[in-house]
């Protein structure tokens, strides 16, 4: 067995995210236009190549180009069922209009998509990608910090590499953005996470500081010192620490500043680009009685003014519904459910509460005592109920393996025919890893939908995205199209034949 | 007994080996009239009995034998726990017969699981349950899997349900070097291990090879700490085992003094007998052709590389050794061997005459293996490899069955194997597909239409979502 969760780096016996065989599983923000240009400068650079390689499919023009894809199956991902025959027209990075009886406007550059399938990119909902090369290698992880003096003040994007394999495989795969977390190590605080693209690019991150994640389960019993109640005092505390901290000064602006304003939706949360609060005024005063970090408590103020959204991992139903029950004491809070494997049994309560859930799809065993009622039902049981559901990887290979998230959300489709199952419709299932996950983070204006004024991250796939034969073929971030080459495909290329030539394998490439 | 059992189980390749355990008719006259006591080579025997079945004719269904063999709008007649007839629309059904209309359906023989390690990692997975790996010395052939069974891990009616998985092998860990014995299960629930026991199946070694014994030893400043001392153990293990095996052959033949008995070298002779097959963990190309020699250098065969994610770096030298690999569709990067994991792994080594077997490894895994097979065929396609849906289905089917020395009982559709078998609700290698039903030894040990063919373990019962479809 593999380590089932990056987190684990090199994991022990009995450490919680390793499924089976645990021995071996021992196992800067450049958001806006100065990296987005940089991108299509090399995108268009890295477009040339393409047609003197000839070596794709299909082509798409330049970025800076209206672009045409027509002809395809076009599945918008807002929930919407595909569209026979739609169109999609790209122009600046961003989607100008798709679907069906869509005009081309004079001019554009036709790309033919018949016979193919035509998405949104593959938004992964909960992930650590582009924090690890190799996951039991501690060296090349950076998911979490056990000898680290911070927590909640960790931020993961000046660790993102770009050019991380698992960045160049799943973008193969399709998977076009992520939502990255850090994990915790010695605090139930795991630090804030970030929005990134899986772009051939330098600029990786979309959004940084996009969320603070906490645990409030069993792992985060297990952080806070042995129990669940010490972790719920920690976590009121550490509030406590950030409100003492915030009434004392406003913080100042680190880092990236404000950002411009955003085309709205009405399913785009209010959020702000949060600046970095850690950098607060040095005049800020603090009582005696503190447990966190200067930096830690700072960083917990946009929390708590509602700016920052909290991400929670939970599981169990118990612990789901003490989670919700935090927005009496702190009202401005900005919660979404990670995990939520037991969400099913109080959906009505979730829904009231109306918090957004990221959840695994194919939970259905009682892998902890926090899971006894998974099903693989889950996620269309709290669909059912009007609740928005992202698919996410949560300590299941959320590493490398978000590519996987396509055969995920088909398997929840087939689900549904399963009698006495709940699934989802195909709309509805592509949602959970496009339009779902973006909408989750308050970004649903901006990517994870074919819908007019979004960042152009298209896929075209050989056939229905959801199934095991397809692939995809021509991938677009921010309009560009890209590379989908890596280590793996030149190992499968030399190795076609295993048998040596004239020289050794050494000199095959 | 022993005997009979060995002679009616092992494959082709075992059965020569087999003979020493017969009474030595052929001996001279030296031979003592009766054979020495000696130890039994299977003291912990197996109870599973087949569930009663009706006579059951599927019809009109898209048929893959499991040996690479298709029929269109295909019969298939379960009887007497076993497969009576697989043809075409005019085999004969017998009177009285259960028909099920398969049209726009597939039967397939039941997935087998060569790599599981269900009720030794069973859920829920907290530490009272890691029962796997025995990771107190690197050297422990004596410990069996089977005796870290739990029947009541879920999992086991998941890998049915969601899986058709209808056998599955339980393995040791791979904290060492020699991890002890794993032992094939039929999938179905039973108060004891010895109730699952598949009837007759021989025994495997699981061996290791790579990070994690260099990694678990090392790391206390034990041997092995290195790639060279996993060999070097390796060698001296097996020459200790020759040296047992020399002795016990002896005395079994001529009788005197009963030699010393030692449990984990019981597993090494079996092994150098040809009883028990060898089940080797294994990351790396250049590994496993170490591994290849000193199997040559020992005189046993390994049966086959477990996750083997560099198979395709050296598919001729598997195939010149009729070495299976067993792996898994696209996982790659987890740990440094297995960096070079490509999505291709599979159709390569099949491409180059080898054997090719999907494994999961995994409690989730093991419900989808029909889908992890579906994507590497693709994968195989995209680059040319044409391997057909029912050539593809031998992965999961024949092809372990034959590694696990089950092969002549179940793992395809021939008349008199065991009636393992799997209706699904559309093309197996579609991700929309699920099981419909799953017939073990002709018995239905499940229906989707049918909320009372579910199994549901003791752990469960009384749990929030009790008998949900899961």
């Amino acid at each position: 067995v593999k380590g089932s969760s990056a987190n684990g780096k090199i994991a022990q016996a009995g450490t919680k995210s390793v499924r089976a065989e645990l021995v071996e599983a021992l196992f800067f923000s450049a958001t806006g236009k100065e990296g987005k240009a940089l991108r299509q400068a090399q995108g268009e650079r890295w477009f040339m190549g393409l047609l003197l390689a000839a070596s794709s499919l299909l082509a798409v023009p330049a970025a800076a180009q209206t672009i045409a894809i027509t002809g395809g199956t076009v599945a918008l991902g807002d929930g919407s069922e595909p569209i026979e025959g739609g169109t999609v027209i790209v122009r600046n990075g961003r989607i100008v209009d798709a679907g069906r009886n869509v005009a081309v406007p004079a001019g554009a550059q036709r790309v033919d998509a018949t016979g193919k399938w035509v998405t949104p990119g593959i938004v992964a909902g909960f992930s650590r990608v582009g924090l690890v090369e190799v996951d039991a290698v501690n060296s090349t992880n950076d998911v979490s910090a056990g000898n680290s003096p911070f927590s909640a003040a960790i931020d993961v994007a000046p660790a993102i590499n770009p050019r991380a394999m698992a960045i160049q495989v799943n973008r193969a795969g399709g998977v076009t953005r992520a939502i990255v977390a850090p994990g915790t190590a010695r605090s139930i605080f795991a630090g804030q996470g970030a929005v990134i693209d899986l772009g051939n690019d330098m600029e990786a991150v979309t959004r940084a500081r996009a969320f603070q994640f906490v645990e409030l389960g069993e792992t985060g019993a297990d952080e806070a010192g042995g129990s669940r109640a010490a972790a719920h005092v920690l976590f009121r505390n550490a509030l406590r620490e950030a409100r003492d901290l915030g009434r004392f000064s406003t913080p100042i602006s680190g880092g990236g500043g404000a950002r411009a304003p955003r085309a709205n939706d009405q399913r785009d949360l209010p959020l702000e680009e949060v600046p970095d609060s850690r950098l607060m005024s040095a005049g800020a005063t603090r009582p005696d009685d503190v447990l966190l970090t200067r930096f830690d408590a700072a960083a917990l103020v946009p929390v708590l003014q509602g700016r920052q959204l909290l991400l929670v991992h939970v599981e169990r139903a118990s612990d789901i519904l003490q989670v919700l029950a935090l927005k009496k004491e702190f009202p401005k809070l900005r919660l979404v459910l990670v995990g939520a494997t037991e969400g099913w049994t109080i959906a009505d309560r979730i829904a009231a509460a109306r918090v957004p859930v990221i959840a695994n799809a194919l939970n259905d065993l009682p892998s902890t005592f926090e899971q006894l009622a998974a099903t693989q039902s889950n996620v269309a049981r709290l669909r059912a109920v009007g609740i928005p559901v992202a698919l996410g990887m949560i300590n299941d290979d959320e590493a490398r393996q978000v590519r996987l998230a396509r055969q995920q959300a088909g398997n929840l489709v087939a689900v549904g025919r399963v009698p006495g199952a709940s699934g989802l419709s195909w709309g509805e299932a592509l949602a959970t890893i496009t339009s779902a996950p973006a909408e989750a983070l308050g970004m649903g204006g901006e990517i994870g939908s074919l819908r007019a004024g979004r960042r152009a991250d298209v896929v075209i796939w050989s056939g229905d995205p959801f199934e095991n034969s397809s692939t995809a073929e021509i991938v677009l971030i921010d309009g560009v199209q890209q590379p989908l080459d890596n280590h793996q495909t030149k190992l499968r290329d030399r190795y076609r034949t295993a048998t040596e030539g004239d020289l050794p394998k050494a000199y095959e490439r | 007994m022993r005997a009979l059992t060995c002679a009616a189980v092992l494959s082709a390749a075992l059965l020569s080996a087999c003979t020493h355990n017969q009474k030595p008719q052929t001996a001279s006259a030296q031979a003592p009239r009766t054979p020495p006591k000696t130890y039994s080579r299977d003291p912990f025997p197996s109870t599973y009995h087949r569930y009663p079945g009706v006579v059951t004719a599927i019809t009109g269904a898209t048929v893959f034998d499991g040996e690479g063999k298709r029929i269109d709008n295909g019969t298939v007649v379960l009887a007497d726990g076993v497969v009576q007839a697989v043809g075409g629309p005019d085999t004969l059904i017998p009177a009285g017969a259960t028909r099920i209309d398969g049209t726009g359906k597939w039967v397939t023989p039941g997935v087998i699981d060569i790599h599981s390690h269900l009720g030794d990692y069973p859920s829920p997975s907290v530490e009272a349950h890691q029962d796997g790996n025995e990771a107190t010395g690197p050297v422990r052939a004596e410990v069996w899997a089977e005796h870290s069974v739990w029947p009541q891990d879920p999992g086991f009616s998941r890998a049915l349900v969601n899986g058709g998985v209808t056998s599955l092998h339980i393995l040791p860990g791979s904290a060492n070097l020699f991890g002890g014995r794993g032992t094939t299960m039929k999938n179905v629930p039973a108060r004891t291990m010895q109730g699952m026991k598949f009837p007759g199946a021989p025994y495997s070694l699981k061996m290791a090879c790579g990070e994690n014994p260099k990694r678990v030893y090392g790391s206390r400043n034990q041997t092995p700490a290195s790639r060279m001392a996993n060999v070097a153990v390796m060698r001296q293990t097996w020459a200790r085992g020759q040296e047992y095996k020399r002795k016990w052959d002896n005395y079994e033949r001529n009788g005197g003094e009963m030699p010393a008995r030692d449990l984990a070298m019981d597993t090494l002779r079996g092994v150098l007998a040809g009883e028990i097959t060898v089940q080797n963990h294994c990351y790396r190309a250049d590994e496993m052709a170490n591994i290849m020699d000193m199997a040559k250098e020992f005189g046993y065969k390994v049966a086959a590389f477990h996750h083997a994610v560099e198979s395709y770096k050296i598919a001729d030298l598997l195939k010149a050794n009729g070495v299976c690999s067993a792996m898994w569709a696209d996982w790659y990067g987890f740990k440094m061997e297995a960096y070079d994991g490509i999505q291709e792994n599979i159709p390569l080594v099949h491409n180059a005459g080898a054997c090719a077997i999907v494994h999961s490894d995994d409690a989730n895994g093991i419900q989808r293996l029909y889908q992890e097979a579906a994507k590497a065929l693709a994968n195989g396609r995209r680059m040319g490899i044409n391997i057909s849906d029912e050539v593809a289905w031998t992965w999961l089917a024949i092809n372990p069955a034959r590694a696990l020395g089950i092969g002549d009982r179940t793992g395809s559709l021939r008349p008199g194997k065991m009636a393992d078998v799997v209706l699904w609700n559309g093309h197996p290698f579609s991700v929309y597909t699920r099981p419909e039903r799953v017939w073990i030894d002709g018995a239905l040990m499940y229906d989707s239409g049918d909320p009372k063919r579910r199994p549901v373990s003791d752990f469960e019962l009384g749990q929030p979502g009790e008998g949900d479809v899961k």
